[in-house]
């Protein structure tokens, strides 16, 4: 394979019937950054009936084309259709680099894509890098449970392809104006041609989505002793108008569900306001919430690893902490009135 | 209804630990086991034979091993296994594992025609999720990934119908047979092996095939057959620089910390 | 119920049962062993000695070679009598044990010692099924038929079943042959495994590369209940673990896991266990009623092999040899009576006799008051490691006084803490009860 044909980075552009996957908008940043360094293009590959608003919106986020097909079939995300068109655009464009959010759609998307186009894909990545003199992508993912952090590198087939991990990256501002070239190509398939039908959804009221956007998170763990303790941390959130969550140990020990855990196995977050209340600071649990803007520790144990990490920690018990902490915020918040509930400056 | 099911033997990932002198993965006297979702997708299989009648053959790539965890399968009331094993394979990525097995599977369905394919949703060592969908686009089926529940099987019309899982919600499709399904943990609960399937698992030994009986290109498989190497490998490191400890009685300090949140901006009172 | 028959069942893969299995397997029989761990060993307790001869004798050269499962060889073994704040020690350690004609004893750690003899089984050809429970023996006309399992499908048929499930003989008493052990019939025993530097094991116990140590101890180091506790060498941890008789835990109203604390504070075992890190806590119980409460060992289509027939010596802290040669008797009985075709209680009886011919049933017999004795003598855990330390420190601590009135206030103390008559005539029964 002549690896010289192969140029531009690409962004699978994931929506679900007109709505963006914000992991779409998360890549761009770290595409952008990507293509500068190689010197070319970034590009969004948009499937969907009728999307091309979507498009409009990609060259706010700073891509420069986006390839569009446009199909009734496309309409419900089905993987035949998907890679069928997928496939061809790749086949005909030859993208140097491929990325694809690491959610339901993205995975089952990239394995059959890498697999019809012949090359390597990395999964569920937590890094992005690229050597400007081999155009290398460094792909870094967490294997054995987190344990381990590993680059992977496709050095001899393109695309390299790789998903990465919804919420590590920080989407880039949208840039308003800003414009770019549509590309169209037709899906290269008819409906009768799909065997897979979708019969219908069901949805679900899940209480993460609250935890993905969430700007005050305060979390519990271990170190709240007993499921009663939770209150302080329920109280706590509630003064700041913000979502309870946990470490792995306080969800395994019982005191609040799976869905309220961050962290490697569980929700990854960026609140404006992270508060650990008796979390010591496992690496599993950090990863989930390391970019969080401002965190703060609460742990009696001033060589907890957790303070590393923190803006700002406080060394002592947490049921003299917290209780004053809340007191405290209920006041000040309160500001000269009565009303209660905060606000949390935008900057 | 003639089933196929990946299965693959894994490390306990909750039992790995990482010298902290040497940064590298500490494996020595680590338990394999069955990837823990491969097993619903065993006993997925074997309730849908109960269900339908039929056969269920379990498969793994590995070493000679991996015998253990085809065992297992069949005490869970797999009828038939194969040990797919070979020195080629070793350092297979998933492109070059989704080829044996495809392989493997074809050479199986050359004798008794194969309806379903299963394989786990990921393992739990790689993580990857990438085997299934391979397999699947190799052999050119219908691709069924994250499902929760098989809702109904139509042997005649040769159709199935599933629950898949996505992002806060769920999908139901419809797939022609054959398919290949991926399954989440929460598609069954497995049931305790009966004596007589955990008797016939303690004598039962598995086929086991090479490159040449699969009819595997050798340039295809192992670490030639990979596109992706691992580069460097590393224990994750911390970016953030470490923060402020507030010094104080308890009380002090809390008033310390709010002071600064309001004067950086972080928190502004509601008037 | 399961197609598949067998010749034996053995329930339970300790090394009773394991013992049985080989010894039958080998004779070409159709064995299944029941476990109800997630495998042999998992759960299974000892204080982790084991006897060269009687093993060898069913697993030759089981302490030979690199998969071997013994821990290390044992060369010196001394026994401690505690107070508070010392310790009297009476050590043996030959240079014969160092050689390997003479080993002895070795320390083992149950979870690989029960797996390695479970390899051998298989290998045999026997079958051996884990995490299942044998809920209930099967009976059919007064005759022991098969077992019921706590699987589904879970009965199975044999022509024999040797129980050989350890302390706990629920079995043994549903077909009558013997009864609920009594509080004063059992020791409740906890353990910890303590993980050290193989190095620092051998500076600590003062012994060569490979080579181990036991110790006992008496007095305090039970807090005064009857019972003893010991510590013994692995190659990178420690087993240190105590006992004490459940009556008396329960009269006292001790918690066994505060001895092994208390034992672990003590200032002469500290410094033995220090920076190590406990890897594994765990309970167990012995049956400690000896000869007297042993049940009937066989009946039509059943035999008793191990702890589940109360085959235990305390005094020697044997079990697992008089385990594994009751399961080899067993296993040779079971391989006449299949080439009898016959498994009636007549046949079976040839088990009793064997074991009568054995070291197990002399060794049982000629120790068969000992449980009594001690029982009604607890001041032996108190009051004589008190004496003998108090003595000692007399004697050891130099003074300035003249070693006749040394002796003088030994022996005077000696008798206010017991009469000479009472000393005497413990003394006597103790003779007794080994005689
Ligand atoms: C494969 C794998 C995946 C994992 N995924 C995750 C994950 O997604 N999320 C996750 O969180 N973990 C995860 N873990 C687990 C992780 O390694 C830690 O075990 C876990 O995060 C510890 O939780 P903790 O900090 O609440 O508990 P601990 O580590 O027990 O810490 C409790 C803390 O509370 C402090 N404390 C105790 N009492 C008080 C008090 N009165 N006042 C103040 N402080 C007190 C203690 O000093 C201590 O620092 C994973 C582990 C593995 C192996
Ligand atoms: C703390 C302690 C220290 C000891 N120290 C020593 C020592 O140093 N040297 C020595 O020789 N002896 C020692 N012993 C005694 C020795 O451990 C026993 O005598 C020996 O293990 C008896 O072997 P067994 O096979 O009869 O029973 P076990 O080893 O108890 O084996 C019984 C097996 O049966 C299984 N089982 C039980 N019930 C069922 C069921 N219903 N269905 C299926 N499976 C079942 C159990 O899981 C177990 O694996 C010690 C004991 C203890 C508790
Ligand atoms: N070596 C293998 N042998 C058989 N099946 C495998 C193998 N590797 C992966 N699989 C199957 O593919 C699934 C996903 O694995 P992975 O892509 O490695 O996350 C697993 O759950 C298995 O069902």
């Amino acid at each position: 394979m002549s690896m010289e044909s192969h140029r531009g980075v690409w962004i699978f552009l994931e929506q679900n019937h007109g709505e963006m996957a914000p992991v779409s908008w998360e890549l761009a940043g770290a595409g952008r950054r990507i293509a500068d360094k190689l010197d070319t293009e970034l590009a969004g590959v948009l499937l969907g009936d009728n999307v091309e608003d979507l498009a409009k919106q990609a060259f706010a986020y700073g891509f420069d084309k986006v390839y569009l097909v446009e199909d009734g079939a496309l309409k419900d995300y089905r993987n035949i259709p998907y890679t069928k068109a997928v496939s061809m655009l790749v086949e005909k464009y030859k993208p140097e680099i491929f990325l694809l959010g690491a959610t339901t759609m993205g995975r089952d998307l990239a394995g059959a894509v890498a697999t019809e186009v012949q090359t390597g894909l990395t999964a569920d990545c937590t890094e992005l890098e690229v050597e400007e003199d081999t155009r290398l992508l460094h792909a870094v993912r967490p294997t054995f449970g987190g344990k381990l952090m590993a680059t992977i590198i496709c050095d001899v087939l393109r695309p390299q392809m790789a998903t990465v991990r919804p919420r590590v990256m920080a989407a880039p501002e949208q840039q308003e104006g800003r414009t770019g070239e549509i590309i169209r190509e037709a899906l290269p398939m008819k409906e009768e041609d799909i065997v897979v039908k979708v019969l219908g959804y069901i949805q679900e009221n899940v209480k993460t989505a609250n935890l993905d956007e969430a700007e005050i998170i305060v979390a519990g763990g271990k170190g709240i002793g007993e499921a009663k303790n939770f209150k302080l941390v329920e109280d706590l959130a509630e003064v700041l108008g913000g979502t309870v969550a946990a470490s792995r140990a306080a969800v395994d020990a019982g005191w609040i569900g799976h869905e309220y855990q961050v962290g490697q196995t569980g929700v990854t977050v960026r609140p404006k306001i992270y508060i650990a209340i008796g979390i010591s600071g496992a690496i599993q649990h950090l990863v989930g919430m390391q970019t969080s803007e401002v965190i703060i520790a609460i742990n009696k144990d001033p060589e907890a690893p957790i303070f590393k990490t923190a803006t700002y920690g406080i060394v002592g018990d947490l049921q003299e902490i917290v209780p004053a902490l809340t007191e405290e915020l209920r006041k000040r918040l309160a500001g000269e009135s009565t009303t209660e509930g905060v606000e949390v400056a935008s900057n | 209804m003639h089933v196929v099911v990946c299965i693959k033997q894994v490390p306990d990932t909750t039992e790995v630990r990482i010298d902290p002198k040497t940064n590298t993965l500490v494996r020595a006297g680590v338990p394999s086991i069955m990837n823990p979702y491969d097993i619903h997708a065993v006993e997925e299989a074997v309730r849908i034979k109960e269900q339908v009648g039929g056969k269920v053959t379990v498969i793994t790539m590995g070493p000679p091993a991996a015998v253990q965890v085809l065992k297992e399968a069949v005490s869970l009331g797999a009828d038939e296994t194969v040990l797919v094993t070979d020195r080629v394979f070793a350092a297979s990525d998933t492109f070059a594992t989704s080829y044996v097995l495809a392989s493997t599977i074809q050479k199986i369905a050359g004798s008794e025609p194969v309806d379903l394919i299963f394989a786990g949703k990921q393992a739990i060592d790689g993580d990857t999720a990438q085997t299934g969908p391979g397999i699947a686009q190799r052999m050119n089926l219908p691709l069924l990934t994250y499902v929760e529940k098989v809702r109904s099987i139509d042997v005649e019309n040769k159709k199935i119908v599933v629950e898949r899982r996505l992002e806060g919600s769920k999908q139901i499709v419809e797939s022609t047979l054959p398919a290949l399904l991926t399954v989440e943990k929460e598609i069954n609960d497995v049931r305790y092996a009966t004596l007589p399937n955990l008797i016939k698992a303690a004598t039962h030994n598995p086929k086991a095939w090479d490159h040449t009986v699969i009819e595997a290109d050798r340039t295809k498989v192992g670490l030639k057959g990979s596109p992706t190497r691992v580069g460097r490998s590393f224990v994750q490191q911390l970016t953030n620089e470490p923060g402020e400890i507030i010094e104080g009685t308890p009380q002090e300090a809390v008033v310390s910390l709010v002071d600064k949140l309001f004067a950086e901006g972080h928190l502004v009172a509601d008037r | 119920m399961s197609e598949e028959r067998f010749d034996v069942i053995v329930v339970g893969a300790g090394p009773a049962g394991l013992a049985a299995a080989y010894t039958m397997a080998q004779a070409g029989l159709e064995v299944i062993v029941i476990e109800r761990g997630d495998y042999p060993g998992a759960k299974n307790v000892m204080g982790g000695v084991v006897y060269r001869r009687p093993t060898e004798d069913v697993f030759p050269d089981f302490w030979q070679g690199k998969s071997s499962p013994v821990e290390r060889n044992i060369v010196k073994q001394s026994l401690w009598l505690m107070n508070k704040d010392a310790a009297f020690s009476i050590g043996y350690g030959s240079a014969q044990f160092k050689a390997e004609e003479g080993y002895n004893a070795f320390t083992v750690l149950r979870a690989k010692f029960d797996q390695w003899m479970a390899a051998q089984v298989e290998e045999a050809g026997a079958i051996i099924i884990n995490e299942t429970t044998v809920t209930d023996l099967i009976m059919e006309h007064g005759k022991v038929v098969g077992v019921r399992t706590s699987r589904d499908d879970g009965d199975l048929y044999a022509d024999l079943v040797i129980v050989a499930q350890g302390v706990n003989n629920l079995l043994v008493q549903q077909v009558g042959l013997g009864v609920d052990l009594k509080a004063s019939q059992a020791a409740v025993a906890v353990k910890e495994i303590i993980a050290l530097p193989t190095g620092v094991i051998e500076d600590r116990f003062n012994l060569e590369k490979g080579e181990g140590a036991t110790i006992e101890l008496v007095g305090e180091s039970t807090m005064g209940l009857t019972g003893t506790a010991f510590i013994y060498t692995n190659k990178d941890s420690l087993s240190i673990g105590a006992g004490a008789l459940v009556s008396q835990v329960q009269q006292k109203g001790v918690n066994p896991n505060d001895i092994l604390e208390n034992l672990k504070e003590h200032p002469m075992v500290k410094p033995l266990i220090a920076g190590g890190e406990t890897k594994e806590y765990m309970a167990h119980l012995i049956p400690e009623g000896g000869y007297h409460a042993m049940p009937k060992v066989y009946a039509d289509g059943v035999m008793v092999v191990g702890d589940a027939a109360q085959m235990v010596n305390g005094m020697h802290r044997e079990g697992s040899n008089l385990a594994i040669t009751s399961g080899k008797l067993a296993g040779l009985t079971a391989i006449e009576a299949k080439e009898r075709g016959d498994y009636s209680s007549k046949t079976l009886s040839r088990y009793q006799q064997r074991l009568e011919e054995s070291f197990v049933l002399k060794d049982l017999k000629k120790y068969r008051n000992l449980s009594h004795f001690i029982d009604d003598n607890t001041h032996l855990f108190t009051e004589y490691p008190e004496m003998v330390l108090a003595a000692s420190h007399e004697l050891m601590t130099v003074d300035g006084t003249p070693k006749g009135d040394k002796f003088k206030a030994m022996f005077d103390m000696v008798k206010s803490k017991r009469s000479l008559w009472q000393i005497t005539t413990d003394l006597y029964k103790g003779w007794r009860a080994v005689k």
